[in-house]
């Protein structure tokens, strides 16, 4: 996003144009992020603290919240605690001083492995077969194209809870219910829509003499269209992918009706991290921090392609 | 720079994909029962127990543990689902009618019979709620695994303060003790309701207000028994005009809106047992309406624990009734492990096994630790408990209990907290939704 | 299929329309089969997930049928499901909420997604960080989102009101954004919003970066002013990519159940029901398949038709 010699032209806006634009963009911004530094914050507080009333603005920093994010803990009498050998580490030391063992990890871990193999998996698979199905359409005259197109955006006008109905009738005779595999596929169906939609755009735009060019040359219509077209439309993948990523990564609904031990994401499990008695509102806040870190990462990594990518180029035709 | 960006998308996805790979699963033990309930204080202490098991037999226990307010949600669609994560499940008394007709636990009368377990053995009420399908019959499907009830809670520190004392003397004519009848409930809530104690703003009484599972019924019933509602004519099983709507449980229900209006804690709008552990726990409520399962943890608790907290049964009005909380332990039929999950029930049903899970906190329904002389003094809220099962009441275990109970969520949230309507059409409404209910399921 | 394979050149430029007429020469694979080579995988698995889950919902919307009693017998009901939904007047409820909340939402997200664009256009310093930085928000899981504004709305211990009252110094307590009736609808539509503005805001950068300067440069020999210049050229120019996210936003939201559902549950009563509540209690908590299968048609055929209605009207827009 730098600043091109073009934008300074004649329209280039005034010194205090900008300043406002800034104050106020700004000032959005901080409002906007709030809630998430409250919640950043309330990761480091102790769970009284966390509900603490009034709402305590000055605290003292704690990791109780990390440790309860991924152990499982047991309250223990004051007896059993003094026949126990001394604490190894800071960990069991904090544990302790809530009267407290570690019983053994918690399911986090394996919830976020699941995100991950799932997440990725699926955004993966919908970009390619995106990108394939796109290049499809862009170059050859498919039949009703049309036609084809506006039924595969039409996939995703369906409430996940009515697809998940069929679903999960298909999936449990199919014995794919809480696998990885039925994840994958499902969330790709989902997404494959926008990532054809999204690239589509792209690959209008790249012109196809250069295609036809390396085709003279000897090059098959495959190879063409690998080593031509995708480097040229590769700001359109990153774009999609972000988009296939976010919803992949962050979907819920599917992922509590269809899995439960074993393929289960991170989604489901954040929300209802409890401790003792009420939920462990620095164990949420924990989660929730940690969750949207890969996700920050990524869109920071490829954020360049980003405001390009969703120029959706059919738009600009 | 476009090829660049090929090389970066790869490179990302690559990256993480790798990490995926990295982390696989654990290795799982040999053999291992894996045992599903919801997660609370007492679940916490049935791992502790469990550890005997293992050692014992050399089965690992692994634990699903979900969260009230999805517990029923779910559990009952992995076993809508067939599915083997739970080889023993911990299931909700109202289960039970659907999960014997559909098959989705284990008959355990053959089981209970070669073993020598004998029903006897077990409170006469938790037989009834946790265990028969149908109801009144002997067919078990489960083992009384936890027996519960709902009872409060009250801020006993607050209520030996001299000062505090004597101003309720002055306002209401009679010295301040834990309520016996609602209207008592009502006048001690006003009392507490914005008044200020160290410093701090409090309000009277926590109750059950949630709307997405099954709170505000958990909490509205309590009045409504007590006040003389009942689910059907005794005489004439599904018949409900006259009963479900009776001038009594309107009077009740009127009352757990009145209760609800000028008593309870601002926000306390879509609240269980866990938003009322929180507002009990951060010192917002004089009395707290929950379940006796959070008792050992309460009294425990570091800051309102102890000498600061006291414990009281359910109020009366014509009858003394509570709502039935609670649930027995069931095989899942569609477990691979079903002689080791039996193994379990048969381990779990011995008198030692009930009297240590009691002492971890756990509620044993057996009589071997309930009808030990000890029994009602070994904790302070020991002996409310033995008086609440004797009166508890539960809601329908009709196959069909899902759908009963959201209608009953929403026509008692659309009339307590939304304020839509009267009590009487809330009622009629209800009857109305019901009927057709069993209309569907030709019951009617 | 033609082999006008002459004028390969005329083609350039209108790509949509055009297919391309050298393909047919490659390795005897016509056309027609490098084109399903392509596009097949896609259709595949869509055929395999979205088509056939949907035919099979048609079919089950016309029985009785229960999933979580395969023993019961199964009954042909005809449009029984239809009529007694359409006859509801919980469902036509919940039509109306998920109506003011699509509504409102995507009103908002316009105004302020927009807003927002047009001030960083014009790329002050740091635009680029405060433009990520603005984008958090729909990282989010909004399963997440609505769990924890559970725990800001929180009306002693949360921050929303803490800071409400704050800054009008009233009583933090006095007021409960989502247990009452007339807030909760509101409180919906705000936690969308904070979540969703910066899509919209997004796809209008992206308008906005689209327009080429030289039209901007003409209007300025013109001396247009530049109240003139937004009307007649940033707005027109803008409004295909602002009527694409108002699509992707009234599509999403129509469907909007998770962080709804995590906030009220649907509640206090039934106020922030919700049609795809109503439809998660009917599929998954009652388990009245058949029944809520016909929901489920009822609900697409509305969005289908909404969306295909939508995008008629955006083809002409972009014909412009």
């Amino acid at each position: 996003m730098s600043v091109d010699a073009q934008s300074q032209s004649v329209l280039a806006p005034g010194p205090w144009s900008k300043r406002f634009a800034a104050a106020v963009v700004i000032l959005y911004a901080g409002l906007a992020v709030l809630p998430l530094l409250w919640i950043f914050l309330t990761g480091f507080k102790t769970p009284p603290d966390s509900i603490a009333y009034p709402p305590k603005f000055v605290f003292e920093p704690s990791l109780e919240g990390y440790v309860n994010l991924f152990t499982t803990r047991s309250r223990q009498s004051d007896d059993y605690l003094a026949g126990l050998p001394p604490p190894t580490n800071w960990v069991d030391r904090l544990v302790r001083s809530r009267n407290m063992v570690i019983a053994g990890p918690s399911k986090f871990g394996q919830r976020f492995v699941n995100s991950v193999i799932i997440g990725f998996g699926s955004t993966a698979l919908a970009v390619v077969l995106g990108t394939l199905a796109a290049y499809g359409f862009s170059r050859f005259r498919v039949p009703l194209a049309d036609d084809l197109l506006f039924f595969i955006l039409s996939t995703r006008m369906m409430p996940p809870i009515a697809v998940a109905i069929p679903i999960y009738l298909m999936y449990r005779s199919l014995g794919l219910t809480d696998s990885h595999l039925g994840m994958i596929l499902l969330y790709t169906a989902v997404n494959v829509s926008l990532a054809v939609w999204l690239l589509k755009g792209f690959i209008d735009e790249i012109p196809r003499e250069y295609e036809e060019a390396a085709m003279i040359d000897g090059y098959t219509r495959f190879q063409a269209f690998w080593r031509v077209v995708l480097p040229q439309a590769a700001t359109g993948i990153a774009a999609t992918a972000i988009f296939c990523l976010i919803f992949a990564w962050n979907e819920y609904a599917f992922a509590v009706l269809l899995t439960s031990g074993e393929a289960q994401t991170t989604p489901p499990f954040i929300p209802f991290i409890i401790g003792e008695g009420g939920q462990d509102w620095p164990a949420v806040a924990a989660g929730t921090t940690l969750f949207l870190v890969p996700i920050v990462v990524f869109t920071v990594l490829l954020r360049r392609h980003l405001l390009r990518g969703i120029t959706f180029g059919a738009v600009r035709k | 720079m476009r090829a660049r960006a090929t090389v970066q998308v790869l490179g990302v996805l690559g990256a993480f994909g790798l990490a995926a790979a990295w982390a696989g699963p654990a290795a799982a033990q040999d053999r291992s029962l894996t045992l599903c309930w919801a997660a609370w204080d007492p679940a916490n202490a049935l791992v502790e127990l469990s550890k005997d098991f293992t050692t014992k037999t050399g089965v690992g226990m692994k634990f699903e543990f979900v969260p009230w307010t999805s517990y029923a949600d779910r559990f009952l669609n992995e076993l809508n689902s067939k599915g083997k994560l739970c080889d023993l499940i911990i299931g909700d008394s109202q289960w039970i009618g659907g999960s014997a007709e559909n098959g989705h636990y284990v008959k355990l009368n053959d089981f209970f019979a070669k073993e020598g377990i004998k029903m006897d053995d077990f409170m006469a009420a938790t037989v009834l709620g946790y265990s028969e399908w149908p109801k009144h019959s002997p067919n078990y499907w489960a083992l009384p695994a936890m027996g519960d009830a709902i009872g409060w809670t009250y801020r006993k520190d607050w209520f030996s303060r001299p000062e505090i004392q004597a101003e309720f003397k002055k306002q209401y004519g009679r010295d301040l003790a834990p309520p016996k009848t609602w209207d008592e409930l009502k006048q001690v809530a006003e009392f507490f309701q914005g008044r200020e104690i160290d410093g701090k703003k409090v309000y009277g009484a926590y109750i059950y207000t949630e709307r997405g599972s099954e709170g505000i019924t958990m909490g509205v019933t309590n009045a409504l028994y007590t006040f003389g509602f009942q689910y059907q004519d005794p005489k004439k099983p599904y018949h409900m005009e006259g009963f479900v709507n009776s001038p009594d449980a309107v009077k009740g229900l009127e009352f757990y809106k009145s209760l609800y209006k000028c008593c309870t804690a601002p926000g306390l709008t879509n609240a269980y047992m866990q938003e009322g552990l929180d507002a009990f726990k951060s010192g917002q409520v004089a009395m707290q309406m929950n379940f006796f399962a959070f008792f050992p943890g309460l009294y425990k608790d570091p800051n309102v624990g102890g000498d600061k907290i006291g414990f009281f049964v359910n109020p009366s009005e014509k009858v003394a009734a509570t709502q039935l909380g609670g649930q027995g332990i069931s095989v899942v039929a569609y477990s691979d492990h079903r002689d080791d999950a039996l193994q379990y029930i048969k381990w779990f049903a011995q008198p030692d096994v009930q009297k240590k899970w009691w002492s971890l906190g756990g509620y044993s329904c057996h009589k071997a630790v309930l009808n030990d002389p000890e029994f009602p003094k070994s904790t302070p809220f020991a002996a409310d408990f033995l008086t609440s099962m004797g009166m508890v009441v539960d809601f329908w275990a009709e196959p069909s209990y899902a759908s009963l109970l959201l209608s009953m969520q929403k026509r008692m949230h659309d009339y307590v907290i939304a304020d839509q309507g009267t009590a009487k059409q809330a009622l009629d409404l209800l009857i109305k939704d019901w009927t057709k209910v069993f209309k569907d399921d030709g019951k009617l | 299929m033609t082999e006008t394979s002459s004028l390969p050149f005329l083609s350039v430029g209108t790509a949509a329309e055009a297919p391309s007429q050298f393909a047919g020469r490659l390795r005897g694979l016509s056309d027609r089969a490098m084109a399903w080579l392509f596009i097949a995988p896609t259709i595949l698995l869509l055929l395999a997930i979205n088509v056939f889950p949907l035919l099979w919902t048609i079919e089950l919307s016309f029985t009785n049928y229960r999933a979580n009693r395969p023993n019961a017998p199964l009954r042909w009901v005809g449009f029984d499901n239809y009529a007694s939904i359409l006859s509801d007047s919980d469902v036509w409820y919940a039509m109306q909420a998920t109506a003011h909340f699509v509504v409102w939402t995507i009103t908002l997200q316009v105004l302020l997604g927009f807003g927002l664009a047009l001030l960083i256009n014009r790329r002050f310093r740091g635009h680029g960080f405060w433009t990520t930085v603005i984008l958090l928000p729909m990282m989010l899981s909004p399963a997440v989102v609505g769990n924890f504004w559970t725990f800001l709305f929180q009306p002693q211990t949360g921050l929303f009101n803490t800071a409400i009252a704050f800054v009008t110094g009233s009583d933090p307590s006095s007021f409960q954004m989502i247990g009452d009736v007339g807030l909760a609808p509101w409180s919906i539509i705000l936690v969308d919003t904070w979540m969703w503005t910066p899509y919209v805001m997004l796809i209008c950068l992206a308008g906005l970066r689209s327009i080429p300067d030289d039209i901007y440069e003409a209007a300025e020999i013109d001396r247009a002013s530049a109240w003139r210049r937004f009307w007649s050229i940033t707005l027109p120019m803008v409004l295909p990519f602002l009527m694409l996210a108002v699509l992707f936003r009234g599509i999403e939201n129509f469907k909007m159940f998770d962080m709804v559902n995590l906030l009220t549950s649907g509640g206090p009563g039934s106020t922030t029901e919700v049609a795809s509540i109503t439809l998660k209690r009917e599929a998954f908590e009652k388990w009245r398949t058949g029944y809520s299968s016909a929901f489920a048609i009822i609900l697409f055929v509305t969005v289908f038709g909404l969306a295909n209605i939508y995008v008629k009207a955006l083809n002409k827009v972009k014909q412009r």
